[in-house]
């Protein structure tokens, strides 16, 4: 299998399973317990505090473990609850930063969705005029379908100055783009561990000390009385040595991941009906989002599968709903454009042999007479 | 070191920690179930097949099983989602003060959005009558939460005649069972109950995964807390931990089969403790119901005895005042003080709890200590005395 879906989830490294199988075996006590197990427990939650902070230069006091990035994102806009101001983001957020911000809509709170260029990128003037005192800014530092970076150091300065407090969604920035958090320009920040070859379902959210954030999950005085629950133990591990993995091996990534994907635009701009989205934009260098004009992305995704190649058309999260993604729609595509949507997210067990065979694949795909491929494809 | 916190935490089951190990890696299962791909619908499909397992289990459907990342999750779903949701039906919900925090902290949230707390009394035992459900249920009564085992004493709740008194009167029921599977019969369609909280790191599996069982016909609904991908049809969004959740099932399995001949075994255990106990030291109570017990918790008080130097002595041994949890907090005991215990009594009581690798020598031990570390503590104290 050729697997170039690294943005939906990765796999663990060998590194990691190794760390976290102690904590699944013989070091099973619970870290809230005083006794030496449960103690043993704590420490290595700390160790792991540590290394997730040291990944995007924060401090281990200022950081909360949860479930995962959706959990990080849905905590952090809780804030908007007890904030006087409106709930700002934008058009192209991952739908656990949207759905959140459109239920406290139907909830009677104001909400302000920017719009985005056709670049899928956010003018400050709109921004500056959305803004009000005691605004709560939602604006991610990479987006996971397109890999278009958010100006943050100017979005978030601006929001800042203005007296709004701002969460960045980093589940797709953290590990492929240097973030300080200490002197960026955001107050809180959501991670997650499966995104970085670490275990699925843990994640966290960084805060500012300053920031007063309501817990979302009641019941005992785990993390900071902010997330109550007994700690994934074995994922928090898990996610403490993903992290010190991907602080070491960050720019070597960066730069197998670029290199990859210049090869495979450069293969892509040979075929015609095919067009890559936000080419002008800062993107993070594993992925690439292209539109296979008169295609509809399923179609391609199985004609792919049945070549033992795993990519998506944009969030797994909406895989196999039918609709087109929101992002392309928010950044001006029409339906039908956004339906052709493939993307690609390169990870660093790619090879170069990896990209060639994809391009061969879609190649002939896209050169089968239209009824033999729709026939093959719905079993006709 | 003596470990007897099985009701903090249990080891993992090997059996489940190669399930695991399934799904960990670059040459697993390890692909997003919500992916479209071959290997994300096969990753779904691990998930589907131990949902219908779970179910199974716990006489529920595949489809009333939502996946979260532990009980406390699933008990603020259940609280928090439930009362949103039906706020219509009623503002009232009942519940015992010996429920533990992650129903309490929720359900005192509830009561500074405009709900009525009715608080159950529990006898000296800690059980709730059902005089007590009658009277605490009214016309304007939305839920009540009751645990099947009680975390701190293992007091068992006879849950479907509670399920019965809420038939009747259309008040929802919801049961946090985290200390039940492996030790209890478990049956959700015929005891009527509306939810059920489950916690997998309690009976063999993975830290960080639970489930909530949520009533299909007539149908239980909750307002979502978390929002997003729209996961668990859309009550629970997030990437499902696959590696947990297979985990978690076969840990069930493993704990459901073994249940009865641990039950035997475990009681014969417990027994032995508290009759080394008793026999030995005069002046200790039980905190439990022989009637309604779960066999993996003995919960003693021990007069004359400062708690935090008794369990500071017993350096051998791994037991604890009672709800990890709360064990950060110096205070005592409140699941005691509800049964009516005073502060010294709850502040100087141990809860010693068993699991599937405790064995008679565990036991034995752990009495030997017991005794000479509260016959030593009684021998320092200037007021102590042996007969009073």
């Amino acid at each position: 299998m050729i697997y170039l879906d690294h943005n939906a989830t990765t796999p663990l490294l060998p590194e990691v399973r190794e760390a976290m199988l102690p904590w699944l075996g013989p070091h099973y006590g619970n870290p809230s317990s005083v006794h030496r197990a449960g103690r043993l427990a704590r420490q290595a939650i700390d160790t792991a505090r540590e290394q997730v902070a040291a990944l995007v230069g924060a401090q281990p006091g200022e950081l909360i473990f949860t479930s995962g990035g959706t959990e990080a994102n849905n905590l952090a806009l809780g804030l908007a609850d007890s904030l006087a101001g409106p709930l700002i983001t934008s058009g192209t957020e991952h739908s656990a930063v949207l759905e959140p911000a459109i239920a406290r809509r139907q909830a009677g709170r104001q909400v302000v969705i920017l719009p985005v260029d056709r670049e899928g990128r956010l003018s400050p003037e709109d921004l500056a005029q959305a803004l009000r005192p005691g605004a709560l800014v939602s604006l991610m530092w990479a987006n996971n379908e397109t890999g278009v970076i958010h100006d943050l150091a100017r979005l978030g300065g601006l929001a800042r100055q203005a007296g709004a407090i701002v969460h960045s969604d980093a589940v797709q920035a953290a590990g492929k783009l240097a973030i300080d958090f200490a002197g960026a320009e955001v107050d809180l920040l959501s991670l997650s561990a499966h995104k970085i070859y670490g275990p699925k379902g843990v994640g966290a959210l960084l805060r500012r000390r300053s920031v007063a954030l309501p817990p979302m999950q009641r019941g005992g005085g785990h993390e900071h009385h902010l997330r109550a629950g007994t700690e994934n133990l074995a994922g928090i591990v898990g996610f403490g040595v993903a992290a010190e993995q991907a602080a070491a091996r960050r720019e070597r990534r960066a730069a197998h991941a670029r290199a990859l994907r210049g090869q495979l635009e450069a293969g892509l701009q040979a075929m015609p009906q095919i067009s890559i989205v936000a080419p002008g934009a800062p993107r993070v260098d594993n992925t690439c989002q292209f539109i296979v004009a008169g295609f509809h992305s399923e179609a391609l995704l199985m004609a792919l599968d049945r070549r033992d190649i795993a990519v998506a058309s944009g969030s797994a999260c909406h895989a196999g709903t039918g609709k087109p993604t929101h992002v392309l729609l928010a950044m001006g595509y029409d339906e039908a454009a956004a339906h052709g949507a493939i993307r690609v997210s390169i990870g660093e067990q790619n090879s170069s042999r990896d990209i060639d065979d994809f391009l061969a694949a879609l190649r002939d795909i896209l050169h089968q007479p239209r009824p033999a491929f729709a026939a093959g494809l719905f079993g006709a | 070191m003596i470990y007897l916190d099985y009701a903090a935490t249990a080891p993992m089951r090997e059996d489940a920690i190669e399930a695991m190990r399934r799904c960990l890696g670059a040459d697993a299962q390890f692909a997003n179930p919500s992916s479209y791909h071959a290997p994300g619908q096969a990753a779904a499909q691990l998930v589907e097949q131990a949902r219908e397992r779970f179910a199974a289990l716990i006489g529920a459907q595949p489809g009333e099983i939502i996946w979260t990342s532990g009980a406390t999750e699933a008990n603020n779903m259940a609280l928090l989602g439930g009362a949103a949701f039906h706020k219509d039906r009623g503002r009232r919900i009942a519940l015992a003060r010996t429920e533990h925090k992650s129903v309490l902290d929720p359900c005192r949230q509830l009561a500074g959005q405009g709900f009525k707390l009715d608080w159950l009394d529990t006898d000296s035992e800690g059980r709730i009558p059902p005089e007590a459900v009658e009277s605490a249920l009214k016309d304007d009564s939305l839920l009540l939460s009751a645990m099947l085992v009680n975390n701190e004493t293992g007091v068992v709740q006879n849950i479907p005649e509670m399920a019965g008194l809420c038939a009747e009167r259309g008040v929802l029921l919801h049961v946090d069972a985290a200390q039940a599977l492996g030790k209890l019969p478990l049956d959700c369609q015929r005891w009527e109950v509306s939810m059920m909280s489950f916690s997998a790191h309690k009976f063999g599996g993975p830290k960080g995964v639970g489930a909530l069982y949520l009533r299909g016909k007539p149908p239980v609904r909750v307002q979502p807390l978390v929002f997003g991908g729209g996961q668990e049809r859309g009550l629970r969004s997030g990437t499902l931990a696959v590696h947990q959740i297979v985990g978690m099932v076969r840990a069930a399995e493993l704990a459901e089969a073994a249940r009865e001949s641990e039950f035997q075994r475990l009681a014969g255990l417990r027994q032995r403790l508290w009759k080394s106990l008793r026999e030995a030291l005069p002046r200790i109570r039980l905190n439990g119901s022989e009637g309604a017990q779960s066999p993996h918790v003995l919960n003693v008080s021990f007069e004359g005895v400062d708690g935090e130097a008794l369990r500071a002595d017993l350096t051998g041994l791994a037991v604890s005042s009672g709800s990890a949890c709360t064990s950060e907090q110096a205070e005592s005991s409140y699941v005691l003080r509800a049964m009516g215990r005073s502060d010294a009594l709850a502040d100087a009581s141990l809860r010693f709890s068993f699991g599937w690798p405790t064995t008679e020598k565990d036991i034995a031990e752990a009495a030997r200590q017991v005794i000479a570390t509260v016959r030593r503590l009684r021998a320092l104290a200037p007021d102590w005395e042996e007969a009073a």
